[in-house]
């Protein structure tokens, strides 16, 4: 445990696919602007989607969200969004970007962006699987959750397609699993 | 990062504290970049870790081993394996006109200036297999410019510029390329510019007379000219802050005056101490004007 007055947590990592928007939107909407811990978003997108999506995220939160650009400093208070087309890679204090091939048939990839997190914040990093069609984050969050770090999964009963919660819930066997609009609430408790 | 030992590795056993894990990691990453640098001249020492890593382990797995440590062995004895680590270190992932909003503005902001001079020399650093350069050679064309243009194009690894010589790309990609094109402002059909045989599609020989492939790392060569636009996207995501500036010195003293220096579109040169020297051309395409 961190010394007192320390956070216990450097970030949160989210992964999403498909009906990601939607649930983003609500994850994001539960956390108030003093929510101390930088969150990392690798959500699939179709390689020309344009900055709809921080739009769209940004007029539903009061954190500051923006799309990663690469040796972005993470910072409290902010979103990072990985872009369209590239792989986003967390290092400690930053983030980097690739363009190698697709994992999971996506890039940016849940798995790429876990597996590089829990690398860099072992024990200090919270991982949340969402809605998605695909197994895309379960070796990722799996990682997470042997480095130490806490490992979280939309209930996929409420998600909008279940089987990426779901695998990553075979994966993880004692993944914290929760309805969505608990999953906000449960951050803002262990973050604190 | 010049090659670090964890004081814990160090201490002897009155104060022995057994190395994190990550660490070790961290330790053997170090090493066998090292013994490559020291053994092969390649350096990767300061390109980025968590990329590396990946790629790192890709390899291991693939030769069937279950640590760093024992890929250094295998690659510090068998050049085989050094050459399939290199294909799995450079990413080489690149396709004609992409982000042609990037080609858009090229040709609204860029050519303008070009045209103020008698000669134009350009160099596209990490080339890949050419489909960049391709992609600027054609757009010069159509601007009036590519007679007095020479485009140097640049890569670290020799089998990707063996490719680019050769012009010749697969067949399947050309209907995405020519969305790519028409987005990027083309002026023309783009089958203009090759002809189908059974390879793939072969681009005319006119548009590659005036670009030169060569072998260039920028991790440890030198400058090699003057230009008046660079263009560099998506290689220095690679590198760590350390590398990044050092390749920014590189550039901002291989540009003249009013060069243009064009990058990634997720790149951004606000980290370098050379941020100064430029002015934007255009912030979400990120083309810089060399001003001081
Ligand atoms: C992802 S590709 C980018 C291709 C193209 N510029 C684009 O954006 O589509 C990265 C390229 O950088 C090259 N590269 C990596 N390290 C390099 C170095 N030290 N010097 C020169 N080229 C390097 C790789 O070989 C690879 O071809």
């Amino acid at each position: 445990m961190p010394p007192e007055g320390v956070p216990p947590f450097e970030l949160v990592v989210v992964g999403a696919s498909w009906g990601g928007l939607q649930a983003l939107r609500w994850l994001l909407e539960g956390l108030t602007d003093d929510f101390p811990t930088p969150l990392v978003v690798a959500q699939h997108r179709s390689s020309d989607s344009s900055d709809v999506m921080v739009r769209v995220l940004q007029s539903h939160s009061p954190l500051a969200i923006t799309e990663a650009s690469d040796k972005d400093a993470i910072e409290p208070g902010h979103v990072y969004i990985a872009p369209p087309d590239y792989h986003l890679l967390v290092e400690p204090g930053s983030l980097a970007l690739s363009t190698e091939g697709f994992v999971h048939h996506s890039r940016p990839s849940i798995d790429v962006a876990f597996e590089s997190a829990a690398d860099a914040y072992a024990d200090r990093l919270v991982g949340v699987i969402l809605t998605g069609a695909n197994t895309d984050g379960s070796a990722g969050l799996k990682r997470i959750r042997d480095e130490g770090g806490v490992t979280v999964v939309q209930d996929p009963a409420t998600a909008a397609r279940p089987e990426m919660p779901s695998a990553a819930m075979a994966a993880v066997k004692g993944a914290k699993v929760l309805p969505l609009r608990k999953i906000a609430p449960f951050l803002v408790e262990i973050c604190r | 990062m010049a090659l670090r030992i964890e004081r814990s590795a160090l201490l002897g056993p009155s104060g022995f504290e057994p190395v994190k894990r990550n660490d070790l990691e961290n330790l053997e990453i170090d090493l066998v970049l090292e013994g490559i640098y020291q053994q092969y001249g390649f350096d990767f020492r300061d390109y980025a870790r968590g990329s590396i890593k990946r790629r790192l382990w890709r390899r291991a797995y693939a030769e069937g081993l279950e640590s760093i440590s024992g890929l250094q062995e295998r690659v510090l004895h068998d050049q085989d394996t050094m050459n399939r680590l290199l294909e799995d270190l450079s990413i080489n992932v690149t396709s004609m006109f992409r982000d042609p909003e990037f080609y858009l503005a090229i040709r609204q902001k860029v050519v303008p200036l070009l045209r103020t001079y008698p000669f134009i020399r350009i160099w596209n650093a990490g080339c890949s297999t050419g489909e960049e350069t391709l992609s600027l050679a054609i757009l010069l064309r159509e601007e009036g410019l590519i007679d007095r243009t020479k485009i140097y194009a640049t890569d670290i690894n020799e089998n990707v510029l063996d490719l680019a010589k050769q012009g010749v790309f697969p067949l399947d990609k050309m209907r995405d390329y020519t969305e790519n094109y028409i987005a990027a402002g083309g002026k023309t059909a783009f089958s203009e510019y090759y002809t189908a045989n059974g390879q793939g599609a072969r681009f005319n020989e006119s548009l590659t007379e005036n670009i030169i492939f060569a072998q260039h790392n920028l991790a440890s060569d030198r400058s090699f000219n003057e230009f008046q636009m660079i263009v560099c996207r998506n290689v220095m995501i690679y590198f760590d802050r350390s590398l990044q500036e050092r390749v920014h010195g590189l550039f901002y003293s291989s540009l003249g005056m009013s060069g243009v220096l064009a990058l990634g579109r997720k790149e951004s040169i606000k980290f370098t101490r050379h941020a100064s020297a430029y002015e934007e051309i255009d912030v979400n395409e990120k083309l810089y004007k060399r001003v001081r």
